[in-house]
């Protein structure tokens, strides 16, 4: 054993490393700033007045927070099988097209109230289908599902696009979009919520689907760690030998793992395209899928975890376009800077520090 | 010629965290000797041999080669000190030919093309200096394990290794292959070279070795020339009391046929017949005991009877009921329980924690949940008792399983399986890297089973162990069932039918 | 446009489209057979392309560019190594993590320093490479069949795009019959075979993922100073993923490699060949459904329909000697 594999408590693997990542990453993008010439502190300081200073930047942080957990969580339950599913982008894509045609069907007739469980349905089976595929080529035909849900990445984007295009658009509209919802499919803002805490929500486009978020944390932590299903998924993702052993069955486990992982990317389009936008639109997704990716490995594919790197990366995203607006110098795809030196030192370089801390425990803890 | 040993440890130290593999060894190994190491899984032989060839570097202490220390940072230096090994687990690219694997590391320049024929060349000297004939151009995976093994003594020698190493190199070995083994070594023995057998099979060591160190704990207890010692002196170093080398049990009282197994044919995933029409019958109340080399089907006979690896043709029976292969959940069900012999990979996810893994392979069952759901209690509640039954150390089910050691791993899943009340218990290497406490615990409680009217068929390369408990023994080689004794047989019988030549 | 004439240009488009393909897919080849997966494919040619077309610019030299640009991708790569060889960290994670960190640096890099909105200047004379007229390539033009096929398609192309034909044979060579090339298949399948063999996984692997950052910085620079006279935002536009569709398409190895990426530039050639145009039995077909073939088409091979692809064995397996 060498002392990159000793155990290390758990404080310092989930608490202290986690933190000592991301300061990394913040210095980095602060020397980036520095190096346009601008001030990295009053770069971070208007971040985060952009994100937290008032109701409206919260809410849309926690607008934007919202996608991140449903792609998150998606991207957890897969990985929990075992499964790096890559592919949440596409299938929030065509949750996207699940749930607009639930809105288009139904928004002329019902409330909101009714449309919204048919919307979350069509949008998890839409999704739920966009991950079918690429479950089945890896069940059944050993195919890399890395590989094929980066596949259907772009076989998604191209069928979306055609749609749009030539399907759901608005006859004599350029714009490849569909028809702006009625109330009927539209999710209601949250400004009663936020009102309960003094704060105003103004035009940010906060909405419901960041409760039905919430529930959904509950329910992946239920499904995970307290039903059968659950525990054969983890036999799984631990050892595929002991779940050979076990009697689960590797096929079905596999499928029923992507299913609903895709489900849950189905449904990060509720946000966006009837929490915000009333219709669908091109590339609303905008990358989500990805830091769904970033968000399920910082918050160790727990819910909690999920939903506190999900509220980083929201406050990251709000803040970074409050940022490129009083600082023009610094445009807005510094958020994405940021957010590829996240993933790389949480995600990939995660074990940098460890024999350092490693070291520098062993020596504090002897007597 | 330099009266130097050949190799020689000085105080060699190595620590893990809070384990110490190695502590203060020393050795000295005479030029032209074979030399043994043995020891009990986890005694540090293997650490003290990634030390010598440079895959760690000790705390403390020395090496000396021909009387010179040498710093062995990498195993390029150990191998540019004439230091060469033949690992447990081949190091072969398998879609390489044996000439490609032996030219890695040692090409003779930027370009193929000039090595290429200095390589052929050179092998051809090899194989006639020592006996060690292979086809150059034959493809690794295509190979017989025995001749994989020889490419991996080839690469030694093609480096020019004056000391040669080998871990366990008859594990995956017929006799008859062991055998030839033995002679090459001798060879090289009789030709100056050095050799380092490590193995804890004792009968090996006092049949080919001239010396023999034995390892206990991480420390080197003794040291024999081989022509004064004996295997019952070895096993009590080794072990550090008397060992017992027989389980007491009195006769087995037979009953009705539970396991049918007829015509039974398993492929391996490469496609090749492991198992060659089978056929046999255990009945309750009696242990029945597969005997054979590690590598003759005995694995995947044993997969198959459980349900993970599905038949390539001929049916079972349990209790007179054609069983449908390929379904451990199924098999659970009818009553059959099942010990595997990879309890790492198989028997247990170590990142599990205890008591999640007391009910691996039965979370299904109405007693552990209501509907989708799993009632957490009621696993805990089982998992203390079994804890306690069973002596497991540390007593706490909220664990992680990787925290227990080996010995305790395995009652885990002895204590899983067993407790169960199975009708039929099928057993892999029960006891395979398992504490001598552990043993004698694990070995009682299979013949309290078998007395219970339990059916036991039992898998061990340990042939020991095979003919303690076992009440009839089948013998495997090359996939088929060569022969039938009563537990009684004497072991050159057995032997020779392990080694394929039936009476 | 006669049909022959429209034919050769489609074979022109064709190779114009493939000429980053087949220098990423090869990148991709080098990195993948030594075990080391690489998504960052994508954000190494555009970090490449980036830094080319800046300075190519600046420095008003279409050479002092391709440096630049190599200079950029392997950096890249030595950070993607880095996270994967040293600190034995997730491959894919470090991939995604790179081509975010690429996408949103160029466009900040560019606003900041040019202003256009993350387009740089616009490249003229020597800060592009010069077209290479073969010899005899005037005096056959007017021959038919052959004609027309010399001089527009065989002749006339940069430096560059013979380079990338180039470089396919020599990938073999390397691959097949250099040392270096033996160690780098072995530790894609066995790194324990080499590291026992006294060679050090980490700095084979290191080389072979400067390897791949060089192949890269030519696909980059091939699209900046080439292709386009400028940097323009996200202009790799997927062309990473094809390439590694194609390097799977063809099992790994090289010459099939080439033929996968003229398939894949042949089907973007046609796509754009066909919009607007009518098909003889479908009508008009939508351009996407060339863009999603690559895609598709790789599915269907992984799905074993059209043979078996295994690739190497230890890949995106972290190498340790833990025990």
């Amino acid at each position: 054993m060498s002392t990159a594999s000793l155990p290390l408590p758990n404080w310092i693997s989930y608490g202290l490393m986690p933190i000592l990542n991301l300061s990394v990453a913040f210095l980095i993008s602060g020397l980036l700033v520095w190096l346009i010439g601008e001030s990295p502190i009053d770069a971070l300081v208007l971040l985060l007045q952009g994100a937290l200073g008032n109701g409206e930047g919260i809410g849309f942080t926690l607008f934007y927070a919202t996608s991140f957990i449903f792609t998150g969580l998606s991207v957890a339950v897969a990985y929990h099988a075992g499964l790096f599913n890559i592919g949440s982008e596409g299938q929030a894509y065509l949750g996207g097209l699940g749930c607009a045609l639930v809105a288009l069907a139904l928004d002329h007739y019902v409330p909101w109230y009714v449309t919204a469980p048919f919307a979350v349905v069509g949008s998890a089976i839409f999704g739920a289908a966009w991950a079918f595929i690429p479950a089945w080529l890896q069940a059944k035909r050993g195919s890399h599902i890395v590989i094929t849900t980066i596949m259907f990445n772009f076989i998604g984007a191209a069928l979306m696009v055609y749609l749009l295009v030539n399907v759901l658009i608005v006859p004599r509209v350029m714009a490849p979009e569909t028809r702006t919802f009625l109330g009927g499919g539209r999710l209601p803002k949250l400004d009663w919520l936020m009102a309960m805490f003094g704060l105003k929500l103004g035009p940010a486009p906060f909405n419901v689907s960041f409760l039905i978020a919430l529930v959904m944390c509950f329910l992946v932590w239920l499904l995970i760690w307290r039903t059968r299903l659950g525990y054969e998924m983890r036999t799984l993702g631990f050892s595929p030998s002991a779940a050979a052993y076990a009697g689960v069955p590797y096929a079905r486990t596999v499928i029923i793992a992507m299913l609903i992982s895709g489900a849950l990317a189905g449904m990060m389009a509720l946000n966006p395209v009837m929490g915000s936008a009333a219709r669908l639109q091109v590339e609303f997704v905008g990358g989500a899928g990805f830091v769904g990716i970033a968000v399920a490995l910082m918050g160790r594919s727990h819910p909690f975890g999920i939903l506190l790197a999900s509220l980083l990366f929201g406050i990251l995203y709000q803040g970074g376009n409050a940022l490129s607006f009083d600082m023009p110098g610094i445009s807005h795809e510094m958020v994405l800077v940021i957010q590829g030196l996240v993933i790389l030192f949480a995600g990939a370089l995660e074990s940098m520090f460890r024999p350092a801390l490693v070291r520098i425990h062993q020596r504090l803890a002897r007597p | 010629m330099s009266r130097d040993p050949a190799l020689e440890l000085v105080g060699i130290d190595k620590t893990f965290g809070a384990v110490q593999a190695n502590s203060d060894i020393h050795l000295t190994v005479e030029r032209g000797t074979i030399h043994g190491i043995v020891g009990e899984n986890g005694a540090g032989k293997s650490t003290l041999m990634s030390i010598i060839y440079g895959f760690y570097h000790a705390d403390s202490g020395q090496i000396r080669v021909n009387g010179k220390a040498v710093a062995i940072r990498d195993s390029q230096a150990a191998i540019a000190a004439g230091i060469g090994m033949v690992h447990q687990h081949f190091m072969l690219v398998d879609n390489f030919t044996v000439l490609e694997n032996i030219m890695l590391g040692a090409e003779g320049g930027a370009l193929l093309a000039k090595g290429i024929a200095s390589a052929r060349a050179e092998l051809l000297r090899l194989e006639n200096a020592y006996g060690l004939k292979v086809d150059p151009d034959a493809l690794i995976e295509q190979l017989p394990v025995g001749l994989q093994q020889r490419v991996e003594i080839l690469k030694a020698m093609y480096r020019g290794a004056e000391i040669l190493i080998l871990d366990e190199p008859t594990g995956v070995l017929t006799p008859a292959e062991a055998d030839h083994l033995f002679r090459i070594l001798e060879v090289l023995r009789d030709q100056g070279k050095t050799v380092i057998l490590i193995t804890h099979k004792l009968r090996e060591i006092m049949a080919i070795t001239d010396t023999v160190s034995v390892m206990r704990r991480g420390k080197m207890v003794a040291t024999r020339k081989t022509s004064e010692t004996t295997v019952e002196e070895l096993a009590e170093l080794m072990v550090g009391r008397r060992v017992l080398l027989r389980v007491h049990k009195g006769d087995a009282k037979p009953g009705d046929v539970v396991l049918s197994v007829r015509n039974v044919s398993v492929k391996d995933n490469r496609r090749v017949t492991m198992v060659d029409n089978v056929s046999f019958d255990v009945r309750a109340g009696e242990i029945v005991g597969i005997a054979g080399v590690a590598g003759n089907g005995q694995s995947e006979l044993l997969e198959a009877i459980a349900g993970i690896r599905k038949p390539s043709s001929g049916d079972m029976l349990l209790n007179g009921r054609t069983v449908d292969q390929a379904d451990p959940a199924a098999l659970r069900d009818m009553g059959v329980a099942h010990i595997p012999e990879d309890r790492h990979h198989m028997g247990l996810v170590l990142k599990f924690e205890e008591y999640e893994n007391a009910v691996l392979g039965y979370h299904r069952k109405a007693a552990y949940g209501r509907g989708p759901l799993l009632d957490r209690k009621a696993i805990r509640r089982d998992a203390m008792e079994k804890i306690e039954k069973y002596d497991i150390r540390p007593p706490n089910p909220r664990l992680q399983t990787a925290g227990f050691s080996g010995g305790n791993q395995q009652k885990i899943v002895v204590a899983r399986e067993i407790e169960r009340d199975p009708t039929m218990l099928i057993i892999g290497q029960p006891t395979r890297g398992v504490d001598i406490g552990a043993i004698e615990l694990i070995h009682r409680r299979i013949v309290e089973m078998r007395d219970a009217g339990k059916a036991i068929l039992l898998v061990s390369v340990e042939l020991d162990e095979i003919r303690a408990l076992a009440d009839r023994i089948l013998v495997m080689f090359a996939g088929r069932v060569v022969g039938e004794t009563a537990r009684d047989a004497d072991e050159q019988s057995l032997g020779l039918m392990m080694a394929g030549i039936s009476a | 446009m006669g049909q022959y004439d429209i034919l050769v240009s489609i074979i022109g488009s064709t190779i114009r489209l493939s000429i980053p393909l087949i220098f990423t897919a090869l990148a991709g080849l080098f990195s993948e057979r030594a075990g080391v997966f690489d998504i960052g494919l994508e954000g190494k040619i555009l970090g490449s392309a980036f830094a080319a077309a800046c300075i190519a610019h600046v420095a008003d030299s279409a050479w002092l560019g391709l440096l630049a640009g190599i200079a950029a991708s392997v950096a890249l790569g030595l950070v993607h190594g880095f996270a994967s060889i040293t600190n034995r960290g997730n491959q894919i994670v470090s991939g995604v993590a790179i081509n975010f960190l690429v996408a949103g640096l160029t466009i900040v890099l560019g606003t900041a320093w040019f202003g256009q909105g993350a387009r740089t200047p616009h490249l003229t004379g020597a800060a592009r490479f010069a077209p290479l007229n073969l010899p005899g390539a005037g005096t056959i033009r007017d021959v038919p069949v052959i004609g027309p096929l010399y001089a527009n398609v065989i002749s006339g192309n940069t430096l560059l795009t013979y380079l990338a034909f180039a470089a396919v044979p020599l990938s073999w060579w390397i691959l097949y019959r250099t040392r270096f090339g033996l160690r780098l298949r072995a530790v894609g399948e066995n790194p324990g075979a080499v590291d026992t063999a006294g060679i050090s996984v980490s700095w084979l692997r290191y080389r072979a993922v400067i390897c791949a950052g060089v192949l890269c910085g030519f696909a980059g620079a091939y699209l900046s100073i080439v292709q386009s006279a400028a940097f323009i935002q996200d202009m790799s536009a997927g062309k990473g993923y094809i390439a590694l569709a194609a390097l799977i398409f063809a099992k790994w190895r090289p010459v099939p490699v080439m033929f996968a990426c003229l398939l894949f530039g042949f089907l973007d050639a046609l796509s754009n060949f066909m919009q607007g145009k009518h098909a003889p039995l479908f009508g008009e077909v939508p351009v996407q459904i060339f863009q999603a073939l690559p895609y598709v088409l790789t599915c269907v091979l992984l799905a074993g329909f059209i043979g078996v692809a295994t690739p190497p064995k230890a890949g995106g397996v972290p190498y340790t000697k833990e025990r």
